[in-house]
């Protein structure tokens, strides 16, 4: 039984976290990208609506790399979830499908589950949303190539 | 905006000014993505800036921002070649992606595979200083049918 935690903590935690992904992810602090939740496995990320972001002047709908970002942000914080040891992760392939237009105006949510971990590669999927994840703008299915670290190897192959 | 983008887009054509077609996008301003006529080609060009970095330690280009090289050169291929009264709406895209990207400028062509009544398939590939070395490529399809809105895909 995994122990109650005190929200407090949390978010702190998740304060403490999102500092450390800005400073270490460029792209990420550009974009305004914040981390919402962090489980096992599982990650759960926020870009917040800009009119930076703006793919189309005349209705204001977020640009799909905008889009692309947060979900190959998200995608990779949920393969670093999995990890047993941190190692570098490098994005292998991403396929986004576009199932409605982003609402105008409002924040995009995405969460994303690594499903399947090997020694090389780790499988993902996930989804984009504004509140309800069961009607999301976009779905996400990646796979990420993890680095090895000369010996620093767990086993031999 | 006073005129609507596809307004503007007819005129970039017209007056075969491709580096205009970014001009009015909010997003390609912000990233330092633009189009150009080099050598009778069209071709996309991410400007290299500190803030598309996703990996410092290599340092690597973000893999979203190298998406969204992808995601634009193909729309503006699509918006170039084609016929289209209207914007094209991205239903899908797959990046597979080759090599990190240094920081550098980026560099990309799109191909239109094939353009139907409603969807058209654009492949793009991305490179750094040598071409025969891609760094990431992509697949993409497109809505290229008026609608009413909200129906599927992301608005160009």
């Amino acid at each position: 039984m995994p122990e109650p935690r005190d929200r407090s903590h949390e978010v702190a935690r998740l304060a403490m976290i999102n500092r450390q992904f800005h400073t270490v992810v460029p792209h990420n602090r550009a974009l305004g990208l914040e981390i919402a939740e962090l489980g096992d496995g599982d990650a759960r990320m926020r870009l917040p609506y800009s009119p930076d972001l703006v793919g189309n002047p005349d209705t204001g709908v977020l640009h799909g790399g905008a889009i692309t970002s947060l979900m190959d942000a998200c995608c990779g914080a949920a393969v670093f979830m999995r990890l047993t040891m941190p190692v570098p992760i490098a994005t292998l392939d991403l396929r986004i499908d576009y199932l409605r237009p982003a609402d105008p105006g409002r924040d995009v949510l995405a969460h994303a589950s690594c499903f399947r971990i090997t020694r090389n590669v780790a499988f993902v999927r996930g989804v984009a949303y504004h509140d309800d994840e069961d009607d999301p703008v976009a779905a996400a299915a990646g796979t990420f190539m993890l680095a090895t670290s000369p010996g620093r190897t767990r086993s031999k192959p | 905006m006073s005129k609507p983008l596809i307004d503007l887009i007819a005129e970039a054509k017209r007056d075969n000014q491709p580096g205009r077609l970014t001009e009015a996008v909010p997003y390609a301003r912000f990233m330092g993505l633009s189009m150009h006529h080099v050598a009778g080609e069209l071709l996309g060009r991410l400007t290299y800036a500190d803030m598309l970095v996703g990996n410092p330690a290599l340092p690597a280009l973000h893999g979203g921002a190298i998406g969204a090289l992808l995601e634009s050169t193909a729309i503006f291929q699509l918006l170039w070649e084609a016929e289209t009264v209207v914007l094209p709406k991205t239903i899908g895209i797959t990046v597979e992606y080759l090599r990190s990207g240094r920081p550098v400028d980026t560099w990309a062509r799109g191909i239109l595979t094939r353009q139907g009544r409603r969807v058209a398939n654009v492949r793009v590939e991305a490179w750094q200083d040598d071409r025969v070395r891609p760094i990431a490529i992509a697949h993409s399809h497109f809505l290229i049918v008026p609608g009413p809105d909200g129906e599927e895909g992301a608005s160009a």
